[in-house]
Order: structure tokens, then C-alpha cells, then sequence
């Protein structure tokens, strides 16, 4: 115990990428050690894929492209989602155990923790994304772009993930609860329905339509069906070019990250 | 080691600290003695750099903890009430996250996490989920954690809080050898024994205020007394009695006269309860009843707060 601890008051810049690599690595091994609420994420948008596809997939025709190529891409989205919500979950929970307190009374950023649980969620996401796609392409989806759409593809839904994260860590860390976050899943599921993602726009009724075309799901949608399918069904069957879908969603993953980001570090800070 | 300077925080309109001073000096240990929602919590908070004070200063071996908080945490350990670890992770991984947070190498945190656990005699269950572990195992193991960056200062929320008593005094040895190693300790606590076996500086506080300060053998002068409670045979006999018992007692002595009991305060270093007998057997009074009473936590906050405390109770029956 002679050890004297330096007296620095700005950290290493290395641990602005170490702290949060520890954390996300104990957020996995948490995961490995209590599987059951992963597999539930994991496995659960595979059997709505192949319900939906089943149900509706007979009822709903939009032009220039089917109904299943048109459900995959927002499936992606809803797993991320559902995953944020298990991430706004797991920080209540980690508020609620004192584990935050900790680890605000050590010489770690205070984004580390944040940015470690957007790391491990991230993780999960590339999981789910590959567990939805393979379902998919069982129940008949298929890639009719280019290949440099599908780099672009990968790219966008990372920062898709890593932005929607904010809002998510924002609710945890604001509720401090995860039973209120929990109670908090309609006000999702409503942005879910009340979006491109299971029916075309133009069947909702009208004064609906410009906030369901234009709220951040259904523009990712668009952006992942436009690069999963190509820049014809773009037009045709969504409205715009692929690039229209994409920027738009890179801007709406800037507001979101902004906006939720700040809240979230606020909230961590005056925890 | 640890300045604390009429400190004021305010949640709302509720006044948690009110200009709030008191000191602990380097390898000393401090406590911090008072009800629920004395402000105890509020200040450990403040001093690990988990919320800022409203007003006055607050500083950890000179360094101010708003101004430089990041260089206050590099030098304090803290253990809150809860046992703030992961219950999915072995104890060993536990330890080593928290190592590797407080900037260690992970070489270092895990040679760190090896000595601590090997410490705190937990060596054997190291690589068992810290679920299996029981509530006292767990509680060391947050202390462990605390204790993983080699910190200057411990800061520990009632730490012995729902320890069972042998596990109460294993800890209390634990933290007798990290004072002897230089490490200055501030904790909070309801409970007296504590204070007794750990502290040298007890500060008492009550509504965010310092009520009473000193040595804990100072804290018992002021209480120095037992209570005496006396029942006599024969009623008749209970004025004469307590006349006699008069020069014993240190304030006016309550008188059951139904019962035939008398009870007073007696100083506690002059073997008062022989005396009393002796002195009524002197007397040819036939005593039914005696009984002695050491002073209790409530017996010091009534005497010090001036009203009973709700907790003991709650803590004693806990306690069984």
C-alpha cells in the first residue's frame, strides 16, 4: 500500500479506448453467464420474420418489389430496437445495483461505461442481424444490389446501432429503472407500426403519412431495402435513390446521437 | 487527509448538508455517526466525487474533489451500502475490471486482484460467480474492490450493514490492518460498537448539522452512565428507599409507585448497582428486583439528538 497514485488529473488517452473495451467485455461475459434474455432477442424477430411473411406476405403487394424483401431490411431495424431496449435495461440495472456508482468514483471517462455498453450491444446486434438475414433468405429473401451497396449496408447499419444506442442509454440512465423502462416499450412499438416497416405507407390514413414517412425508422428502412435491393427498386417501389435514403439516414443518426447523447452523459454525470 | 468545510447540500428543498466541517487525519479513521437521513450518505457521495456540493469545500489530501475529481479518484476507494459488484462474474473478474479502471495494467490488475483476494481470505472461491457467494463473502469482496487500486483513502457507506457478527468482526480486523498501513478511512455507521472498535474521531450528525465531535472515549464520558432500575418488597418502604439511593444518582430518579421500582442514572465507573444494594441492605430494605442497563444507541441519541431514533429499533430487530 506505499504506492502513491499520480496526482494526474487528465486520463491516459488510451483509456478512452480501453475503459470501454472493459466494460463491454464484462457486459458479454454477463450475457454468456445469463443467456436466456439474449436468446429470447436473438430468436424471437426470427419467428415474427416468418409469421409476418406468412401472414401478410399473401395480403400485401407493393409494387416493384415483394413483401419479403421489403420485411427483412426493416426487421435489422427492429432488432436494433428491441436490442436498445435491453441495453436501457441493462444500464437501469446497473444504476440500480450501484455497479454506475462504482464506476463513477474511478479514474475512468465517464463515456466508458456508455460507450462500453454500446460496444457489447453492438456485438449482439451483429448477431442478430446475420441470425435475421439467414432466416430471411430461408423464407425467400434475396440481395439484388450492387456490391458496394452491401458495404455501404454494413457501414450504415453500425452507425445506425451505435446512434440509436444514445436514445436508449438516455432512458436507462434518466429512468434508473428497469421496470420503467420496461413500461416504456408501447411508445416503441408505436414508432414501429406507425413506419414503413410491415405495410406501405400510403395504406395508413393521411394525416398519419408525413410523420410515418419521414420518422428516423422508416427512413432507415428505406435506406437498408434500397441497398439490399438496388437502386431501381429504390425508385420504383420506395419513392427515392438510394443515396436520398442513406444520407437521410446518416443525418437522423447525427440528430439522434446528439440530442440523446448529451441527455445520456447528463444524466450520467448527475446520477 | 480528508477537509470537509461547512459543506451545504440541497436536494430540492430538503437540506441534506448544512455547513457541514470536519476533518480526518492522514491514516486516521473517522466516523460518521447519525440516523437515517442524518447526511451521512450525501457527504460520502460528495467526497467520491459522485455529486458536488452546493457550497464550501471539500478536499482529499489537498486536492479539491470538484475541482479535480478525476485526480481524487485515483486516490480513493469507495464501498457503498450496496455490494456494488456483478453477481454474474467470478470474484477474480470482478476485481480485475475494476483494476483495469483504475488505470492498472492488466498484468497489474490482475496481480492486484490475486493479492486482494488471497487478503480478504476469498482466494478459494475466486473463480465462482459472486451469486454463490453468501452475504458476507460478498461484502468483502466489495470492500476487495475498493481496495484493488491500493487507495489512499476508503470511503465505506456503513460498511458491517447486514453483516452477521462474526462477519462484522472479521471486517472490523480487516480495516484495523489497512489503517495500519497508512490508509485513511472515513465511514459511516449507526451502530456504536463500531465506532467503538474502529474509529479515533467520531463526528455525530443529525439534520446535515455536526451535533457532537470527538474521541469515541470522549463520545462515553458523555454518556458515562448505566441505568439502575430497583424494585423493593414492601412499598412502604420506597420513599426511604429512595432517599437512601439519593447519593447515587446522577439526575432526579424516576419513581414507579405502583410498581415499587426506582430507576436512575448512575455513573458506570463506581459499580453503582453494588453499591445500591449494599447500601439498602444497610438500610433493612428488602430489595426484590435489580437490574443494570448499559447505555444503548438510543440512549445516545436521545442524549445527544435529544429524541429516540427510529433506526435501532429497525437495526436491532434486524439484528435479532
Amino acid at each position: 500500500m506505499t504506492t502513491t497514485a499520480p496526482r494526474l488529473d487528465r486520463l491516459p488517452a488510451s483509456a478512452r479506448i480501453i475503459d470501454p473495451l472493459v466494460v463491454a467485455r464484462r457486459n458479454l461475459l454477463r450475457t454468456r453467464r445469463t443467456p436466456q434474455a439474449a436468446v429470447a432477442a436473438l430468436t424471437s424477430p426470427v419467428l415474427f420474420l416468418v409469421l409476418m411473411r406468412l401472414v401478410f406476405g399473401g395480403a400485401i403487394h407493393i409494387p416493384g418489389i415483394t413483401y419479403v424483401d421489403y420485411l427483412v431490411p426493416a426487421m435489422l431495424i427492429q432488432n436494433v430496437i428491441f436490442g436498445g431496449l435491453s441495453s436501457a435495461t441493462g444500464l437501469a440495472i446497473d444504476v440500480n445495483s450501484g455497479l454506475i456508482d462504482r464506476f463513477r468514483s474511478l479514474p475512468t471517462p465517464a463515456s466508458a461505461p456508455l460507450l462500453g455498453r454500446s460496444l457489447s450491444d453492438l456485438a449482439l446486434q451483429v448477431l442478430a442481424t446475420a441470425l435475421a438475414l439467414i432466416a430471411g433468405v430461408a423464407v425467400g429473401f434475396r440481395f439484388h444490389a450492387e456490391a458496394v451497396d452491401y458495404l455501404i449496408l454494413a457501414g450504415l447499419l453500425v452507425l445506425i446501432s451505435l446512434s440509436v444506442f444514445w436514445v436508449f442509454a438516455a432512458l436507462g440512465l434518466a429512468t434508473k429503472n428497469p421496470e420503467t423502462v420496461q413500461a416504456t416499450t408501447p411508445i416503441f412499438f408505436l414508432f414501429l407500426f406507425v413506419s414503413n416497416a410491415f405495410i406501405p405507407v400510403y395504406t395508413l390514413p393521411h394525416w398519419l403519412r408525413p410523420f410515418a414517412r419521414n420518422q428516423p425508422i422508416s427512413i432507415f428502412n428505406n435506406a437498408l431495402r434500397a441497398l439490399t435491393q438496388g437502386q431501381a427498386a429504390a425508385r420504383t417501389a420506395l419513392g427515392h435513390t438510394t443515396t436520398y435514403y442513406v444520407l437521410a439516414s446518416i443525418a437522423w443518426c447525427a440528430i439522434l446521437a446528439a440530442i440523446f447523447g448529451a441527455l445520456a452523459l447528463r444524466s450520467y454525470r448527475n446520477l | 487527509m480528508i477537509e470537509v468545510t461547512e459543506v451545504r447540500k440541497c436536494f430540492g428543498d430538503v437540506v441534506a448538508v448544512d455547513g457541514l466541517s470536519m476533518e480526518v487525519g492522514q491514516g486516521g479513521v473517522g466516523a460518521l455517526l447519525g440516523p437515517n437521513g442524518a447526511g451521512k450518505t450525501t457527504l460520502i457521495r460528495m467526497l467520491a466525487t459522485l455529486s458536488a456540493p452546493d457550497a464550501g469545500t471539500i478536499r482529499v489530501s489537498g486536492v479539491d474533489v470538484v475541482d479535480h475529481p478525476v485526480a481524487v479518484r485515483q486516490m480513493i476507494g469507495l464501498a457503498g451500502q450496496q455490494a456494488a459488484i456483478d453477481g454474474t462474474l467470478t470474484g477474480r473478474e470482478n476485481l480485475v475490471m475494476i483494476g483495469r479502471l483504475y488505470r492498472l495494467s492488466a498484468a497489474q490488475a490482475r496481480r492486484a486482484a490475486e493479492e486482494v483476494l488471497e487478503r480478504l481470505s476469498l482466494a478459494d472461491a475466486a473463480d465462482r460467480p459472486v451469486r454463490t457467494y453468501s452475504g458476507g463473502m460478498r461484502r468483502r469482496l466489495d470492500l476487495g474492490a475498493s481496495l484493488v487500486g491500493r487507495p489512499r483513502v476508503l470511503l465505506l457507506d456503513e460498511p458491517s450493514a447486514g453483516l452477521d457478527p462474526a462477519a462484522r468482526v472479521e471486517l472490523w480486523s480487516l480495516l484495523g490492518q489497512l489503517v495500519g498501513n497508512g490508509t485513511t478511512i472515513l465511514l459511516t455507521t449507526q451502530q456504536l460498537e463500531e465506532v467503538d472498535h474502529l474509529a479515533d474521531a467520531v463526528t455525530l450528525i443529525d439534520g446535515g448539522k455536526v451535533v457532537s465531535e470527538g474521541s469515541p472515549a470522549e463520545l462515553k464520558d458523555r454518556l458515562g452512565y448505566e441505568t439502575i432500575e430497583i424494585t423493593v418488597a414492601d412499598l412502604a418502604e420506597l420513599t426511604l428507599a429512595a432517599d437512601t439511593l439519593h447519593s447515587l444518582a446522577l439526575d432526579a430518579a424516576e419513581i414507579d409507585r405502583a410498581a415499587g421500582r426506582i430507576a436512575f442514572k448512575a455513573a458506570r465507573d463506581r459499580s453503582a448497582l453494588a453499591a445500591a444494594v449494599r447500601l439498602l441492605d444497610q438500610d433493612h430494605i428488602t430489595v426484590e428486583d435489580v437490574t443494570a442497563r448499559r447505555p444503548t444507541l438510543d440512549d445516545v441519541f436521545i442524549a445527544l439528538l435529544g429524541r429516540p431514533s427510529e433506526e435501532t429499533d429497525a437495526a436491532g430487530r434486524a439484528r435479532g
